[in-house]
């Protein structure tokens, strides 16, 4: 019987909207199909979250919202909205 | 003191603190070019030691020349002042046929001073698209984060891979996001980096003629499309930084600071 494997496109989005703009974007295939590595494309696949819902991705990780750390209120870090989406592949 | 005419002015300083880099393409001559390539193929290089004056380093080799022309110390000077220390240094090589890109990094560990070392990135020979150049994220050097922390992204929007003609020089603040490029061509590419501390407080330093004829409310608000909605935040990232550079405490754009700065609890209450 054939395994599925993962595909994972993560988008990182404009704010929490899962409509608002892509800003960032990884691609991680399981299945071996496709390479991906950093800097490999300057247009995102998808221009929002849930254009790539539309398409088939399936979400599964939502970005869990904190209030700032006390000194960071007006700091920047890591990317906020991070959105993890799959796609599952027979190989 | 290099003159002042090699000094960078305003209006490049407050590019630099809002894209956390500044490029001059085509700045040094081809034969220096050629002998500098040389130089990092052969690998012969007589390191300085860490922590001691940069100035004079590397002497009388193409690597020495080029780091002691007047353009190189007015960048240097503007930045991080006459006698930086020598950190570190890489030649930066990536083989023929290279397909995997570096992940994207930061060169530093969580830095939280106003104060910044300043790295540069020297490209002794052409450097197409193919080949890959060093890929940077304009204004990502105020995010704090940790070397590869940040690997798991891949693209950003604005990222700018650094595409340029052999004699090409990239200046960064430490804290800039960038990774290296595949290499698909049959040739080895070259890159020299290297990092320097100040030694004086980096107040002033630039060639201030300009100051009053530069829009810096315009650069200062430049939006990098991959911020989404922390844009504003950048921005006082940005408006601290300038006050660190200038001395100049009351500095703002926008009204975003001095909002900030209004601390009505402090003041007492006028008498009926």
């Amino acid at each position: 019987m054939p395994a599925p494997r993962q595909d994972l496109l993560i988008l990182y989005a404009h704010s929490p909207d899962l409509h608002s703009r892509v800003v960032s974007w990884s691609r991680y295939d399981g299945a071996g199909e496709s390479k991906h590595t950093s800097g490999d494309s300057d247009e995102p696949p998808y221009d929002s979250v849930v254009e790539a819902m539309r398409d088939g991705w399936r979400v599964i990780q939502f970005p869990q919202q904190y209030p700032a750390f006390p000194g960071m209120e007006y700091r920047t870090s890591y990317l906020r909205y991070e959105y993890i989406l799959e796609q599952l592949k027979e190989i | 003191m290099v003159d002042r005419k090699y000094l960078l002015d305003t209006e490049q300083m407050a590019n630099f603190v809002a894209d956390g880099y500044l490029r001059f393409d085509k700045l040094m001559p081809a034969e220096l070019n050629q002998a500098a390539h040389k130089q990092m193929e052969s690998k012969e290089l007589e390191r300085p030691e860490r922590g001691k004056p940069f100035p004079g380093a590397y002497a009388g080799t193409p690597l020495g020349e080029i780091f002691a022309m007047p353009e190189i110390v007015g960048i240097m000077e503007s930045l991080v002042g006459e006698a930086p220390l020598y950190d570190h240094e890489a030649i930066h090589i990536v083989p023929p046929s290279q397909e995997r890109g570096q992940v994207w990094h930061g060169d530093a560990i969580i830095d939280l001073r106003d104060h910044f070392d300043i790295q540069f990135f020297y490209f002794p020979h052409d450097t197409p698209r193919e080949m890959g150049g060093t890929m940077v994220l304009p204004g990502s050097q105020y995010r704090r984060i940790s070397e590869s922390d940040i690997g798991r992204y891949q693209n950003f929007r604005s990222q700018m891979s650094m595409v340029c003609e052999a004699g090409t020089v990239m200046v960064a603040h430490h804290g800039i996001w960038h990774c290296a490029q595949p290499n698909l061509t049959d040739r080895t590419r070259y890159m020299f980096k290297l990092r320097l501390n100040p030694t004086v407080r980096q107040l002033r330093l630039w060639n201030m003629a300009d100051m009053d004829d530069v829009d810096l409310s315009a650069i200062l608000h430049k939006n990098h499309e991959w911020y989404g909605n922390e844009v504003r935040i950048e921005v006082v990232n940005r408006i601290r930084q300038w006050r660190f550079l200038t001395g100049d405490e009351s500095f703002d754009v926008g009204y975003w600071m001095s909002r900030l700065d209004n601390m009505p609890d402090n003041l007492t209450t006028q008498a009926a």
